[in-house]
Formats: structure tokens, C-alpha cells, sequence
């Protein structure tokens, strides 16, 4: 228990420092920008203008502002947005935040669902047409782009069949569409890694042993066969987490959902700096706390695994 | 006796010199197989691989000589309603130029430089200025977007080949009533482009980081590789969004116009900069185990500094594992480019990049009518070249795998 705990420990002392390069580089990059993203240059209203020059201090030297604005930040205080009037970017965020969460919550159970039962159904019923169809398809999803099959599955599903609406949030109707598209890639990859896992496994001794003792199939593949071919899967959960992130970029916009993604690429586009700076630091913590779990549950699921 | 003897004993040395002949010359006819020679003859047995490696060739081929391709305009010039979202058909369709118009404005043009050449002083200032103002004006500039001179000579082959002849707008044509297929094709040149550059920028800093970390190990080796593993979990496509947001404030555009980088060649250096953490641990990898071996050894006892021993004989031992690697980074760095463009983020018009195409296809979705043909041909032909790709990847990651050597 103290070594898991001793474990945790390293992993927030090596994120703390992960968000501090990517802090430090933000800001770097930020004040490269000349007269620096607070100069009225870009004709931010007066009144953000005002709250800018004395939130951040720019009569200061640099590194008192640098200080200043790192000691907000480490107290998740991500200062105003300089687009979207009286919001402040921690506002943005928490508005953002549920959107995505259940947007990539829905992809990646889809992609794990679909992903592991293809790839189950692929390695029992070995070169069947199930086995031949189910890789051709896996072999094309992880081809084609999401924003490609986004657009096609919007023209098709929508627009043709008139199956589900087009864009919207708030209903099951309408996450369906985003959720598949985001999750088809790693739903494809999830089908490869597992029918390899599970080939591996279905030769080994102790499947035999359970097969010998008169199990059933059934019993034998879900209980037994599934567990030992999980892992290479779980360690592709990091991978595909980080993906589904980025991902949600442009399905976020292609379906027009106002989550973090939509936020992100707008505060890009519009140079919303301070915006899409708290939004990178959202995102690196993100990303390192789900790898650092997906690390944890690793080690939890084979014992072999030793954490370092 | 010992002239039999003699005899005898150049009897035998004979036959003994005839059995090492035909030994030699059994040796001789076997072919040492080197490591590439075996890894193509295992990479030719795999045929999803050669067909990929036949599909890249011809793509490759054909986006070079996209010019001189019998295509139409890939430029907006005339806005006729009747082209506008033509779905794909065999309708003829003739190039609005010909042969004569381009003569006679060259005709014209070499007039214009003559009398420049006769002419002096102000005179010839005003001419000069003349000509520059007229080149603007040239007929190829009206249908393509700037053509290099090598692309200018394309065109002028593929108008005394063809003449007038286009392809008709098999995938049909978009809002601007511009012809689908020509786009692709001129996109194709922009897609391969950034995929190939951009994966020799990681190239170059993926392999110098990693063999100069793997050699030097100790703290070294240490500190260059906690440098990648923080590097790693920084979500670099945010970073990257970030980064081309600043780089494209107009001050700063300005300020690298002067130095001679435009947004494309950003874009290479700013993927190439991320791409290359895989790359530096896989050569670590290689050249921590090579470093002890005896062909190092003996380079250093000759003399050979360590630059030389890590660039002139660790380098080339990992060129195998680093050609996968390349093969398997140039379709992840395309759909990159595919993804930024998509998000109005990379290549600009008039420009055209594969990415940017689905995205004007994604666009133009509205409930009335749906051009389908927008969103398909260019999102195939992405999905295709990625696909191939990725089967050459690990087509050649099976042929160079040592564990497989004369199977």
C-alpha cells in the first residue's frame, strides 16, 4: 500500500513539473507576441483592457509577472477571457467540461464495447468470413480520418436517411453520431489488439486446463482467454485517451457541440490567448492523470507488472 | 621410384586443385544476401506491401506531373452558375486557353524585352517595369496558381499534347464550379509534400537526439531522455494549435516573411519539431546495443572521433529500424496536416491540401442537397494513401526484422 502510495506521489511530482514546461512555454510563447497579448492592439474592449493591465501587473518587470501569473495559476485561477465578455476562462471551462467528459466517456465505451467483441468474435471464428470481415473493416477504420467519416456519416445518416439530427446537444439522439465517429478509430485498433491477444492466449496451457475441466466455452473466452488478452488493450487506453482528446477537436466543430474542443479551436482562431493557454494546461493534466491511471489499473490487472 | 611418385603427388595436387576450383567456383555462384537484397525478397512475397509500395509510386509519379495531366483549372476565375455543384458526370469540358493565346502574349512579351534591350536609360527602366507588371498577366497564371518554372514547362507539354482536352469532372465540381478531381491532384502535391518534409525534420532530430544520447550514456543519456519522456506527455496538438496561432499574429508573419518562411515552411518545422520523440528513443535503443560491438572497437582504435563513430558507423547500422519508422511517420504527420487544415489552422488558399478540401466538402452540408462527391473523393484519396502507408510500414517492418533473416 505505501509503495502504491509512494508511487502516486512521483507521478503528481512528475506532473507538476510536465505542467510547469508546458506553463513556462505558453507563457514564453504568449509574451512573444510583440507588445504582448495584453497591448490594446487587437481592440479588446476597454473595460477587459483595464482588468488585463491590472491583473497582470504590466508595470512589473518580467519575471515578477511571470511569477504573478504562475502563482494564479496554481491556484486554478486562469484569469478573463479576451473574447467572450464577462467570462472568465475557468468559467469557459466548467461550462466546456461536462460536454466533452460525456462525449469521450460515450466514444471510448464504444470504442472498448465494439472494439473488443469484433476482435473476440474475430480470434474464436478464425479465418471465418466474421474473422476476414471484421479485420477488413478494422483495417479501414483505422484508415480513414474521423472528420472524413464524420462528413460522410452526416450526409448519410443524417441528410439521406434522416435517422438523427444533425447537430444539438442535450439527448442521447444527438451524442450517438459524434460519439461513433470519434470512437471508430480505436474501436478498429481495440479489434486488432485484441484478436492478436486473444490468438496468443487461446494457445496457452491454462486455457487448455479450463477447456480439460469441462468448462464451457463461453465461460472459458469471457472468464479466462478475455483477461489474460485484455492487457495489450489497457495499454492502449493511454494512446487512445490522448487521441479521443484531440480527436474531439474537430468533431466537437463538425457537429457544432460547445465543449472544450469547440472552445479551444475558437480561443485559437480568434487568439483568445489566455483562453487557449488555461485550455492547454486543462489538457496536459488530462492527459497525464488518465495515462497515470490507465498505468495504475495496468499494474492492478496482471501482477507481474511492477510500477516504477 | 620416385618419378611415379612425383607423378602421383601431382596427380592428386592437380585433382585437389580442381576440386578447390569447383568449390570456388561454387562459392562464387553463391550470392552473399545482403540485408536489404533479403529484406526485399521477403518484402515482395508480401503482396498487400507491393501493392502499397505500387500505389505510392504512381500517386508519387502522378502528383509530380500533375501540370502536364490533362486536367481542368484547379483555380476559381469565372463564376458560372451552371458548373456550380455539378455532381460527377462526362459532360466535355474544354480549358478556356489555347496554344495561340499563350503564343501571342509570349510573342508580345518578347517584343517587350527586345525594345527593352534597344531602349537606355529611363526608357528602359519604364519597359522593364512593363514586363514585370505584364508576367502578373500571363494566361497560365489565370488558370493556376503560380506555377514554378518546372510546372510551367509541365503546362505548356500537356497543352501540345492535349490541346483543349480536359478530363471531364468525374468527382465532380464544388461551390466555385471548380472541378474536384483537378484539386485533388493539385492537393496531392501540398499533402505529399508536408508529409515527406515534415518527417525529415523529425528524422533529422529524432536520429542526431537519440544516437548522441545512446553513445554518450551515463547523465547524459539520463537527462536527454527525461527531456523526451516530459516531452511525451505534453499533448503536442494543443501546443502545436497554440504555436501556429502566435506564429500567424500578422507582426510575426511579417517579421519571418523577411527571412524568407512562409506558412508552409512553418509548418514543416513545427511538426518536424514534435514528431521526433519515437524516432530518438527507438535509435537510442539500437546504439546502446551496438555501441560495444567489435566494429566500434575497432573504428575507435584507428582514430575516429566519436562524431565520426556515432555518424559514420552507428548511423547506418539503424538505418533499417529508422526507414520503418519513417514509413510509418509520414502517414501520421499527413493526416496532422489533414487535421490542422481542417481546422483552417494550416495550408491556406488559394493553396489546396487534402484536409482543406474535406473541410470546404464538410462546409457546404446543408439539409436542401448534399454534395457528397466534396466530402468522398478527397477524403478517399487520404484514406488511401494513409491506408497504403500504413501496410508498407509494416510490410517493411516484417522484411527487416533480423529474427526473420532467409525465410
Amino acid at each position: 500500500m505505501l509503495s502504491i502510495l509512494l508511487i502516486v506521489a512521483k507521478r503528481l511530482g512528475w506532473m507538476a513539473l510536465t505542467l510547469w514546461v508546458v506553463f513556462t512555454i505558453s507563457w514564453i510563447l504568449m509574451r512573444s507576441v510583440p507588445g504582448g497579448p495584453y497591448s490594446s492592439e487587437k481592440s479588446v474592449p476597454p473595460e477587459i483592457q483595464r482588468n488585463i493591465e491590472a491583473r497582470y501587473k504590466l508595470d512589473q518587470p518580467l519575471h515578477v509577472q511571470y511569477l504573478d501569473h504562475l502563482w494564479h495559476t496554481v491556484q486554478l485561477d486562469f484569469g478573463q477571457s479576451f473574447r467572450i465578455k464577462d467570462f472568465t476562462v475557468n468559467e469557459v471551462i466548467a461550462q466546456g467540461f461536462p460536454v466533452s467528459a460525456s462525449l469521450g466517456i460515450f466514444a471510448i465505451t464504444f470504442a472498448l464495447t465494439l472494439g473488443m467483441t469484433a476482435g473476440v468474435v474475430s480470434a474464436v471464428q478464425r479465418n471465418t468470413v466474421y474473422d476476414v470481415g471484421f479485420m477488413a473493416l478494422a483495417t479501414l477504420g483505422i484508415a480513414v480520418p474521423n472528420f472524413v467519416l464524420a462528413g460522410l456519416a452526416i450526409i448519410l445518416f443524417v441528410f439521406q436517411l434522416e435517422w438523427l439530427p444533425a447537430a444539438g446537444w442535450g439527448s442521447p439522439r444527438h451524442i450517438l453520431l459524434p460519439a461513433i465517429c470519434l470512437g471508430a478509430p480505436y474501436a478498429a485498433y481495440i479489434a486488432r489488439l485484441t484478436r492478436a491477444g486473444m490468438l496468443e492466449v487461446l494457445n496457452l496451457d491454462y486455457v487448455r486446463t479450463a477447456y480439460a475441466k469441462g468448462l464451457t466455452p463461453r465461460t472459458v473466452i469471457v472468464k479466462h482467454a478475455l483477461r489474460g488478452a485484455m492487457l495489450p488493450v489497457v495499454t492502449y487506453l493511454g494512446p487512445a485517451t490522448a487521441g479521443i482528446l484531440a480527436g474531439s477537436l474537430v468533431i466537437e466543430r463538425i457537429f457544432s457541440i460547445s465543449g472544450l474542443g469547440s472552445h479551444f479551436i475558437e480561443a485559437a482562431t480568434q487568439r483568445d490567448y489566455t483562453l487557449a493557454m488555461g485550455m492547454v494546461l486543462v489538457y496536459t493534466f488530462l492527459l497525464y492523470g488518465l495515462n497515470s491511471l490507465v498505468d495504475l489499473s495496468y499494474a492492478i490487472i496482471d501482477p507481474r507488472v511492477k510500477l516504477e | 621410384m620416385p618419378e611415379p611418385a612425383a607423378n602421383d603427388t601431382a596427380a592428386t595436387s592437380a585433382a585437389r586443385a580442381a576440386r578447390y576450383e569447383a568449390l570456388l567456383g561454387e562459392a562464387a555462384k553463391v550470392k552473399g544476401v545482403s540485408l536489404w537484397l533479403d529484406a526485399w525478397r521477403r518484402l515482395r512475397k508480401n503482396r498487400a506491401a507491393m501493392v502499397s509500395l505500387g500505389f505510392l509510386i504512381l500517386l508519387a509519379t502522378l502528383s509530380l506531373l500533375t501540370p502536364a495531366i490533362p486536367l481542368q483549372s484547379p483555380q476559381f476565375f469565372i463564376l458560372d452558375r451552371a458548373r456550380q455543384f455539378q455532381p460527377p458526370g462526362l459532360a466535355p469540358v474544354e480549358l478556356q486557353l489555347s496554344q495561340a493565346d499563350v503564343q501571342t502574349f509570349e510573342q508580345k512579351m518578347a517584343e517587350l524585352s527586345a525594345q527593352a534591350a534597344a531602349a537606355s536609360g529611363e526608357e528602359r527602366e519604364k519597359l522593364q517595369a512593363e514586363i514585370a507588371g505584364r508576367r502578373r498577366d500571363h494566361p497560365y497564371n489565370r488558370l493556376w496558381t503560380a506555377p514554378g518554372p518546372l510546372a510551367r514547362q509541365l503546362i505548356r507539354l500537356r497543352l501540345a499534347l492535349f490541346g483543349n482536352w480536359c478530363i471531364p469532372s468525374i468527382c465532380g465540381t464544388d461551390e466555385l464550379g471548380r472541378d474536384v478531381l483537378s484539386r485533388i491532384f493539385w492537393g496531392s502535391r501540398v499533402s505529399l509534400v508536408v508529409g515527406i518534409v515534415a518527417t525529415l525534420v523529425s528524422l533529422a532530430i529524432g536520429v542526431t537526439f537519440g544516437a548522441i544520447s545512446g553513445y554518450a550514456g551515463g547523465w547524459v543519456d539520463a537527462a536527454m531522455m527525461r527531456v523526451v519522456d516530459v516531452m511525451y506527455s505534453i499533448p503536442f496538438i494543443f501546443i502545436v494549435i497554440f504555436l501556429i496561432t502566435i506564429l500567424s499574429e500578422q507582426s510575426i508573419k511579417d517579421k519571418l516573411d523577411k527571412w524568407g518562411i512562409d506558412q508552409i515552411t512553418l509548418f514543416y518545422l513545427v511538426i518536424g519539431a514534435f514528431y521526433w520523440l519515437t524516432m530518438a528513443r527507438v535509435v537510442r535503443g539500437q546504439v546502446m546495443s551496438l555501441k560495444h560491438e567489435q566494429f566500434v572497437d575497432a573504428a575507435r582504435t584507428i582514430g575516429a572521433g566519436t562524431g565520426r563513430i556515432v555518424f559514420r558507423h552507428l548511423v547506418p547500422n539503424v538505418l533499417g529500424i529508422v526507414i520503418v519508422y519513417l514509413t510509418l511517420t509520414i502517414p501520421s504527420v499527413m493526416l496532422f496536416e489533414a487535421f490542422l487544415s481542417f481546422l483552417g489552422l494550416g495550408v491556406q488558399p488559394p493553396d489546396v491540401s487534402w484536409g482543406l478540401l474535406v473541410n470546404e466538402g464538410i462546409r457546404v452540408i446543408t439539409p436542401i442537397r448534399t454534395y457528397w462527391w466534396l466530402v468522398l473523393f478527397p477524403g478517399l484519396a487520404l484514406a488511401l494513401t494513409l491506408f497504403a502507408l500504413n501496410f508498407l510500414g509494416d510490410g517493411l517492418r516484417d522484411a527487416l526484422d533480423p529474427r526473420m533473416k532467409n525465410r
